[in-house]
């Protein structure tokens, strides 16, 4: 095997607006070597790639390849110049077939402007043949299953003579059998002297398939790691960006707090409930003011029981019970009226209204919860909007600001209020600091304490383990989309969490 | 505070349709000074500024429904087409079969209201976009009102529908009375119900409205047939005014004007926001242009043409790519 | 292998059209000739030019509302410089062309620079050519001309009492142009790629914008060959002309088998659903008894049938 690096990238940079997505990271791909490239969300992965490829561009850094500086302007240059890039979306056109899709933006053309399919579709062969997996030509994409569109898209990537292929969570949406398959192809092309960043969240894909590996945390550089002897903890260690010993332990007034909750009745209840491809099982009991986090890494499960719990998503089976009585399961509008509301992880698309006002997006929930014909006046909601601006200290010019002239945090308060307001009993807090500073992150998580000293329940759901360490009563820890084990009182701590995440099934 | 003020005025959507009035009297200011006499004959009130009010009041009923339909990020093609068969069924009810005013006319709004909801449903459950869905109803609408009025001009005579679309109430045509009631009517339904900030939160980010509990298949089927229902009422008026239901000149190309009014009056066409006054000022304004181009002898068959050029104004003044180039090149000038 | 609509998507047009003009020669004698299906031909030889035009438009995701405003403008313009200005009838034809693919390429460069919604953009431009019509003439100008003569002389017979005439054949060897240039040309491709998903085309690298432009600057030209097949049809030039066609035109795209969405279907079907409104309208002509108003009666109706179908059919795909 050789060990000439093939693709260096070296000090990358890159800024939007206040937040610096990439501060300082390096990768070194070699010729022939599977390279992952891991770090939870926001580590800098996406990013990282984009740089790479020309769809973003860098502040600072350099890019070499086969020791020559490269700058490509566009995806599409960088495929020319030999890195070719998947992505977990298949990003082909479902209606045209499997040879125009590899060779679309290259056919070469006689008579008339005429297209010669013929050279086509023999190049489209070769690529093909080099995965080595046969596909009819003419079929339709949309008629292929999701696997072999992938394949479709690799043979599009390798169809330039590629150096390095970038695979973006390849196998995200693909079965046991299908991620064989596309291993079985990942190894030819290894074989064949070409260097692979491989980008995922499933750990055991990792360590199975990956020679080295670079980890990124928050924009920046962590380590190279050799995947041989690399144990899953250090990895951890690596990704979560701290050492067992430093690892926090737990407030103690959170297990007092919990002890007096033992002769309490549920507040809610979920029994069994599931959906393929989402979650296998969910069993959850909460008590009035308890707060149970859902622990798991990137794709193990934990916004889909959140969104399962809240109905935005209908369950195959199980049940819900809040206060003792059976909640209709697959209505949000429904769960709002009985008082479980979810703030979901993504404010842009599943939150805000950019162009109403603070006080609108504070008072819609509400609004909802009493229906069309007792309309919230603008005096009532001035008066909602004043108190949460006051009380979650929301920097904004006023409730007549545009939310979407709001910095995210303060975004995220504005959200929070709108489900305050709506008087929630159990409310479902997704990645509830997600992308906001650490001052804003703070006053989250007191919030979040006094919500629950007020008798609110909440099921929590943070990338941020030490968050939930400081927040949660209970933990439950998910893999693989299903709840391998629960953490409660002294036992809460980082260290633990990560050695069940750990810890082979 | 000033710089908000500024702001304030600068992104107040009401601007547009107003300074565009403000243009259009001026220019009559210099060119046309029959533009603002009025006179009073028999107590009634005459001038070219009631007719622009008079003869704008059908597209501001359609500019109203149409307002609504938008906000929810949608379109209706068809009101012209339920104009044609509204005005054709009082008509055909009233002087074919005989039946009063106040059977023919109720019968008219509930068909016309079902029609806008028959759009709605297309978008609503079979989830066809709204150009299309839209679309079916403004081919087949034409063949319907023909089919009612068996493809004839129908003259028909009734005292309230004379009323309707000729009278005069205090010096004022009965249709402003009409029309002002309904806007009136529906600013009130806004303030009094939740309505208007469901239909805002929908149009802005539907996915949203879903999270917070919103029924949006309920608000469109509504708003679509408010749209159908007002759209009706406009038809109505159209064939009172003239005694006469024309199934195929009633409303053609009403919705390309009903639409220009909502956007002129500063309702984004991509829904969200929407301002009831202003598209009614736009209805104002587009009808002020046409009587103005008629005055200075721009044949009303050529009015499409500066109309066009408005409209694409507009809706560059409002489209961020444009204003960023603008905003460069006035940068430009004032940095040499 | 078992029979789908969704590999057969032109089922459906094909099987209307056999069943309505099985039915009109049925109860129809003399219906079943060359001669009623030569007629098809050469009166809708302007809607089929259009619908050619149009339907590469709605293949990259767009709509034109623009297009019978267009023609019913390029016939006054044609007549007024044949027989006001006394230009040679090719000058003017080849004037009214230009007209017609620039005022399409400036639309499309509005809706693709400033990210106007395309509906909103070809509706102004439907405004617009109308007003210019009668900006150019607002009476009707009789054409009366030697080259017209010469062209409206020229016909071939394909049986007995069955002409195609010169605005039929323009028609059909336009129809085999579009084929071409879909299927064999890398602007046909593109147009497919477009509608099928912009970002993944540009991500592919393929020039988007220009395809966009492109697209608009063709139906424009459609629109205005169209308009001058019109003339040809009508040996006159009327800025009423043409309202209205639009919406024939697009059903015409619909009904055979183009998916609104973009993507999807191609010159072969509209050429079916052109043949499936001119039979309609042929029968109406043939029996005499029908209302006027049965013509867009049924063009809706067929219109919501293949919509609801082609919803059906991507509804299926999505599930399965």
């Amino acid at each position: 095997m050789t060990t000439e690096t093939i693709l260096r990238v070296t000090g990358l940079r890159k800024q939007f607006g206040p937040v610096k997505a990439l501060d300082g990271v390096s990768l070194e791909v070699r010729a022939g070597e599977i390279h992952s490239l891991l770090g939870e969300n926001g580590a800098g992965k996406s990013t990282t790639i984009k740089c790479i490829t020309g769809a973003y561009k860098a502040d600072a850094g350099e890019v070499l390849l086969d020791g020559v500086a490269i700058s490509p302007q566009s995806p599409r240059e960088a495929e020319q110049l030999g890195i070719g890039t998947v992505y977990q979306e298949v990003n082909l056109l479902p209606n045209l077939s499997v040879v125009e899709n590899i060779a679309l933006g290259r056919m070469k053309t006689g008579f008339l402007g005429r297209i010669d399919w013929k050279h086509s579709r023999v190049r489209a062969k070769a690529a093909l043949d080099k995965l080595g997996v046969s596909i009819d030509l003419d079929e339709k994409l949309s008629a292929l299953p999701v696997a072999l569109q992938q394949m479709v898209a690799l043979a599009r990537a390798l169809d330039v003579d590629s150096k390095v292929l970038i695979l973006d969570e390849p196998t995200a949406s693909l079965d046991e059998k299908e991620v064989e398959s596309l291993f079985q192809v990942m190894n030819r092309l290894r074989e064949s002297g070409i260097g692979i960043v491989f980008i995922t969240h499933f750990l055991e894909q990792v360590f199975r398939m990956s020679d080295r590996m670079t980890i990124l945390r928050n924009g920046k550089y962590v380590a190279t790691r050799e995947a041989k002897g690399l144990s899953r903890e250090a990895l951890l260690q690596d990704m979560l960006g701290k050492a067992f010993e430093e690892m926090q332990g737990r407030p103690g007034n959170l297990n007092t707090f919990s002890e007096g909750l033992s002769g309490k009745e549920n507040r809610l209840v979920v029994n069994g409930l599931g959906a393929p491809g989402k979650i296998k099982r969910l069993d959850l009991k909460l008590k009035p003011g308890e707060v149970v986090g859902l622990a798991g890494l990137l794709g193990s499960g934990r916004t889909e029981c959140a969104r399962l719990v809240f109905g935005i998503d209908g369950a195959t089976g199980g049940s819900i019970e809040l206060d003792g009585k059976a909640i209709r399961q697959g209505h949000p509008r429904t769960s709002i009226d009985e008082g479980i509301m979810l703030a979901s992880e993504d404010r842009k698309t599943e939150g805000i209204f950019p162009n109403l006002t603070v006080r609108e997006n504070m008072v819609v929930a509400l609004q909802t919860r009493r229906g069309f014909f007792k309309p919230i006046s603008k005096e009532e909601g001035d008066r909602i909007a004043r108190k949460y601006i006051d009380a979650f200290k929301i920097k904004t010019s006023g409730p007549e600001a545009k939310i979407s002239e709001l910095s995210g945090g303060n975004q995220q308060k504005v959200l929070l209020a709108r489900w305050l307001a709506a008087e929630p009993k159990a409310l479902i807090l997704d990645e509830p600091t997600r992308g906001i500073d650490i001052g804003a992150r703070a006053e989250i998580e007191k919030l979040i304490e006094s919500l629950s000293r007020e008798g609110l329940s909440i099921l929590m759901i943070s990338s941020e383990m030490d968050e939930e360490v400081r927040c949660c009563h209970r933990v439950l820890i998910l893999r693989d989309r299903e709840v391998i084990g629960e953490l409660s009182g002294d036992d809460v701590s980082e260290s633990e969490i990560v050695k069940l995440i750990a810890a082979h099934a | 505070m000033s710089t908000v003020s500024k702001r304030n005025w600068r992104e107040n959507p009401l601007i547009w349709p107003t300074a565009g009035l403000a243009l259009v009297v001026a220019f009559n200011l210099f060119f046309g000074a029959e533009f603002f006499s009025i006179s009073i004959q028999d107590g009634h009130l005459y001038g070219n500024l009631v007719d622009i009010l008079s003869q704008g009041a059908r597209v501001m009923l359609l500019s109203l429904g149409m307002t609504l339909v938008i906000a929810t990020g949608g379109v209706d093609l068809s009101v012209g087409a339920v104009m044609a068969i509204a005005g054709a069924l009082v008509a055909a009810l009233v002087e074919r079969a005989g039946l009063g005013f106040f059977v023919a006319f109720p019968a008219a709004m509930a068909v016309s209201m079902l029609l806008g909801v028959f759009n709605g449903s297309l978008v609503v459950f079979a989830r066809i976009q709204p150009i299309i869905a839209t679309l079916i109803l403004m081919v087949a609408g034409r063949g319907v009102a023909q089919l009612i009025t068996t493809s004839d001009v129908i003259i028909f005579e009734d005292p309230v529908l004379e009323f309707m679309g000729q009278g005069y109430l205090l010096g004022i045509p009965f249709s402003l009375w009409l029309v002002a009631a309904i806007f009136v009517g529906m600013v009130l339904l806004i303030r009094k119900t939740a309505i208007g900030l469901l239909i805002e939160a929908v149009g802005d980010n539907e996915n949203a409205s879903r999270f917070s509990g919103i029924n949006a298949s309920q608000l469109k089927l509504i708003v679509y047939g408010v749209c159908g229902l007002l759209a009706g009422l406009a038809g109505v008026l159209e064939a009172a005014s003239l005694s006469a239901a024309d199934p195929i000149k009633s409303g053609e190309l009403r919705e390309l004007d009903a639409i220009f009014a909502v956007v002129i009056g500063g309702t984004a066409l991509t829904g969200g926001r929407f301002l009831l006054l202003g598209s009614i000022l736009g209805a104002i304004l587009l009808q002020a242009l046409t009587v103005t181009l008629y005055n200075v002898g721009v044949p009303a068959a050529v009015a499409p043409v500066p109309k066009a050029i408005v409209i694409v104004a507009v809706c560059l003044l409002q489209a961020p790519r444009f204003r960023t180039q603008i905003s460069k090149i006035v940068g430009l000038r004032r940095g040499k | 292998m078992k029979f789908s609509l969704q590999r057969n998507p032109l089922a459906a047009t094909i099987g209307v059209l056999l069943l309505l003009y099985g039915f009109a020669s049925s109860y129809y004698d003399g219906f079943f000739s060359l001669r009623i299906i030569a007629n098809l031909f050469t009166d809708s030889s302007f809607l089929g030019v259009s619908a050619l035009g149009m339907t590469v438009v709605i293949l990259s995701r767009g709509i034109d509302l623009s297009v019978g405003s267009v023609m019913g403008f390029t016939t006054v313009f044609v007549a007024h410089l044949v027989m006001v200005e006394g230009l040679p009838t090719p000058v003017a034809w080849g004037l009214a062309l230009i007209v017609g693919t620039l005022f399409g390429a400036f639309m499309g460069w509005l809706i693709v620079a400033y990210d106007l919604p395309a509906f909103l953009v070809t509706l102004a431009g439907l405004f617009f050519a109308k007003g210019m019509g009668y900006v150019v003439s607002d009476v009707s100008i009789g054409i009366r001309d030697s080259f017209y003569d010469a062209i409206l002389d020229f016909s071939i017979q394909i049986g007995p009492g069955a002409y195609l005439g010169a605005g039929a054949l323009s028609f059909i060897v336009f129809f085999f142009v579009v084929l071409y240039l879909l299927k064999w040309s890398r602007f046909g491709r593109y147009v497919y790629a477009v509608g099928g998903g912009e970002d993944s085309a540009r991500l592919m690298g393929l020039p988007v914008n220009g395809v966009k432009i492109g697209v608009y600057a063709f139906n424009g030209f459609c629109s205005a060959f169209a308009g001058i097949l019109m003339t040809l049809y009508m040996s006159s030039g009327n800025p009423l002309f043409g309202v209205g066609l639009e919406l024939e035109v697009i059903a015409a795209v619909v009904v055979g088998g183009t998916l609104l969405s973009g993507g999807v279907g191609g010159a072969t079907g509209t050429l079916l659903g052109v043949l499936t409104l001119a039979l309609i309208q042929g029968i109406m002509n043939y029996d005499g008894r029908f209302l006027p108003a049965v013509r867009p009666i049924s063009v809706g109706a067929l219109l919501l049938v293949f919509i609801l179908i082609q919803r059906f059919l991507v509804r299926g795909k999505e599930e399965s």
